[in-house]
């Protein structure tokens, strides 16, 4: 058994008196899909902000360890090294592509730590030299790879901002992987996809992880995307974890049922929610 | 039906130009109204109420047409739209054609030394535009100081030769080099900053250059400006009808008659080449890494940073970049004037720069040359009409933000295609 890819460690992050996340523990593995789940407002999308370095948590540690690099204190990192250096990358619940730029210079930016060296920080690409066209030429190539996965080759060339919104998902998860990362974080990749395109979504993901070997954390709303899915379920409610364990287990866990309904058991589920419970377990 | 609906339609309308035409009195009044007539007792009031009612006139039938023809016309097909169109499709082209014309310029039969010192200046904007264009079309920082890096390349040019006596070649690339550096010190302080906020920076900023360079008279020689700038050469052969301490001059060096257009011609040769080498520049660096980093950074900063770019070396370097090229068409500026004082570098020339690149088309940089004939060349060339310029000048601003407002040529090619997958 190896050492974990990601180990969170008593996280906390307080926002004045309230506690978005509160003595947060949990591990990710590598080749693993890791969601984290709960109510709105449970404290998900501060533990990314945190993870990614765009939040400093008050307390906890946050270590990384990455296979070529050794290992990582996230915590310590400004949130540009998290990316280049310790190699996390992430996407975003209101998506944040570049709308002007062309679907191929999104995924070229996105190699930007590797090109700027190959350019000699811009020198020999203002010269013209052969080091920089190479690296550039391998950069399209890395992109092309990419965009045959996400099925978005025929748009390379279109502005970023005018594909549809399953696509500029697509294009933003593609985005993540071309700074070759070994966590990826998707914070709910399935929001406002169809159930054809979430469908298509888990593809991805699933596929993504066997060929990368890398870790997924995901913070997800739909359930089928989740139980379908993921390795390992880690639930969260008002910042701290109420259940952890496979998605079977986790659905089993009273706790989680009634973070999730309230506290009244005997009152039956909704017909949709009961359907989408017992629809996942086979999926 | 339908004459029914064109019946209200014209009710409507005449009623929108009623309104027009109050307005237009009302404003008239106070402005157009009243006359100061010198007569033999002193001055007095009169009024002259006929040039109010042909203004109110004027706005009138001028708001009914425009009414009556915008339920005709077709949205996105404005004459400016359509030119702006078909020029998009052959801007390469017309780019060439536009260096041709621009290199022969002098040469050609109705050139004067007029128009070649007027074509001097709007280079000189073109070049700014480029540089501007750089920091606000490309990395999207609103920088409403950029006059100071012009002065800072000014000034390094007259006080390093006038101290030093360096010449022209050797100051250009220190002036740039001192300006890029003013470029970091203001990018510093203002890393946190965006949009509007940093807008405020930077022209206070450009302020506090002028300042200085008014009130430091030991280095500054203050309001009285320094004098007597050394004029650049040509490997060593001066332009001026004798040249000190028996160097040859171009004149004799070449045989030919003694001519102050050598010079002028000579100076505008050197900023259209700089022009084009910033031009070269641009294009060139928006193909690197460096280049997709500013853009990237103007349409998000967030995702930057969640893809390992560093913020804080994106801005500085787009700081400093357009500084750099503010300072060397700042020290072009000083041996072209062979005078310069701090009032050649007040708040409106950063607003004519600004001005040049958002009406050209933010990152456009043929759009820039347009703009700069439009709002440099245009008015020195139309001196005559005196105070009416400034009015000419706002009603074109209106006339572009009505019918362009993303700028004359504002559309965006990608820095690189996957040309096999079309």
């Amino acid at each position: 058994m190896t050492a974990p890819l990601l180990d969170v460690e008593h996280l906390t992050m307080r926002f004045g008196g309230l506690f978005a996340v509160n003595d947060l523990s949990f591990s990710a593995a590598r080749g693993a899909i890791t969601a984290v789940i709960g109510p709105n407002g449970a404290g998900k999308t501060t533990l990314f902000n945190c993870i990614t370095g765009f939040y400093k948590p008050q307390v906890g540690r946050l270590t990384l360890r990455h296979p070529s690099r050794g290992e990582m204190l996230l915590e310590r990192l400004p949130d540009h090294r998290i990316t280049s250096r310790a190699g996390v990358a992430r996407t975003f619940q209101n998506i944040r592509l570049f709308p002007r730029m062309s679907v191929l210079e999104n995924l070229i930016v996105a190699q930007h730590t590797v090109l700027m060296r190959a350019s000699g920080y811009s020198l020999a690409g203002l010269l013209g030299l052969a080091r920089y066209r190479d690296a550039e030429a391998a950069a399209v190539d890395k992109a092309r790879h990419w965009l045959d996965k996400v099925e978005l080759t025929r748009h390379a060339d279109d502005e970023a901002g005018s594909l549809p919104y399953g696509s500029q998902r697509r294009l933003e998860i593609a985005r993540a992987m071309c700074t070759d990362p070994v966590l990826l974080c998707l914070d709910e990749p399935a929001a406002g996809l169809n159930p054809r395109e979430s469908a298509e979504l888990n593809t991805l993901l699933t596929g993504i992880r066997d060929e990368h070997g890398i870790g997924l954390l995901l913070i997800e709303h739909d359930m089928s995307v989740v139980m379908g899915i993921s390795d390992h379920v880690v639930v969260l409610d008002y910042g701290r974890k109420i259940a952890e364990g496979t998605p079977a287990q986790v659905r089993a866990d009273p706790a989680v049922i009634r973070a999730y309904l309230g506290e009244e058991e005997d009152e039956p589920l909704p017909p949709e929610v009961a359907q989408d419970l017992k629809g996942s377990g086979h999926a | 039906m339908a004459a029914a609906g064109s019946r209200m339609d014209l009710r409507r309308a005449l009623a929108d130009a009623l309104v027009g035409g109050f307005v237009a009195a009302a404003l008239a009044f106070p402005m157009l109204g009243f006359r100061l007539e010198d007569s033999s007792t002193g001055l007095s009031l009169g009024l002259r109420m006929g040039w109010v009612a042909a203004a109110a006139a004027v706005v009138f039938a001028g708001r009914l047409a425009l009414t009556l023809l915008a339920g005709t016309r077709r949205p996105r097909s404005g004459p400016l739209e359509r030119l702006g169109e078909r020029f998009a499709g052959t801007r390469h082209w017309a780019g060439w054609a536009m260096i041709g014309l621009a290199a022969v310029l002098p040469f050609l039969p109705f050139a004067d030394r007029n128009l070649v010192d007027k074509a001097t200046m709007v280079l000189i904007y073109v070049m700014l535009g480029w540089g501007l264009n750089i920091v606000v079309g490309l990395a999207g920082l609103l920088d409403l100081g950029f006059v100071a890096f012009y002065a800072v390349g000014a000034y390094s040019y007259a006080i390093l030769s006038e101290t030093f006596g360096l010449s022209f070649w050797v100051c250009l690339p220190l002036a740039g080099l001192f300006a890029a550096g003013f470029g970091l010190a203001l990018g510093f302080p203002v890393l946190r900053l965006r949009g509007d906020y940093l807008a405020i920076v930077t022209l206070g900023f450009g302020e506090i250059i002028r300042v200085i360079l008014q009130n430091w008279v030991d280095v500054t020689n203050g309001p009285n400006g320094i004098s007597g700038i050394d004029r650049p050469t040509l490997f060593g052969l001066s332009f001026s009808a004798m040249a000190p301490e028996g160097q040859p001059t171009f004149a004799d060096f070449f045989g030919i008659d003694y001519s102050a257009e050598h010079r002028v011609t000579f100076l505008y040769f050197i900023i259209l080449a700089m022009a084009l080498l910033t031009n070269l520049f641009t294009l060139r660096i928006r193909r690197l890494p460096v280049g997709r980093a500013w853009e990237a950074l103007r349409e998000d900063e967030i995702a930057c940073r969640s893809l390992g770019l560093n913020p804080t070396t994106v801005k500085l370097s787009a700081f400093a970049t357009g500084a750099m090229f503010a300072g060397f068409a700042g020290s072009f500026f000083a041996t072209r004037q062979g005078f310069i004082s701090p009032e050649s570098f007040t708040f409106i020339e950063s607003a004519v720069i600004l001005a040049i690149v958002v009406l050209g088309g933010m990152g456009s940089q043929i759009g820039v040359v347009l703009a700069a004939l439009l709002l440099v060349g245009l008015p020195e060339w139309f001196r005559e009409l005196q105070q009416y310029r400034m009015l000419a000048f706002g009603g074109a601003m209106v006339l572009i933000m009505l019918w362009r407002p993303s700028g004359l040529l504002a559309s965006r090619s990608p820095t690189i295609s996957l040309g096999a997958a079309k």
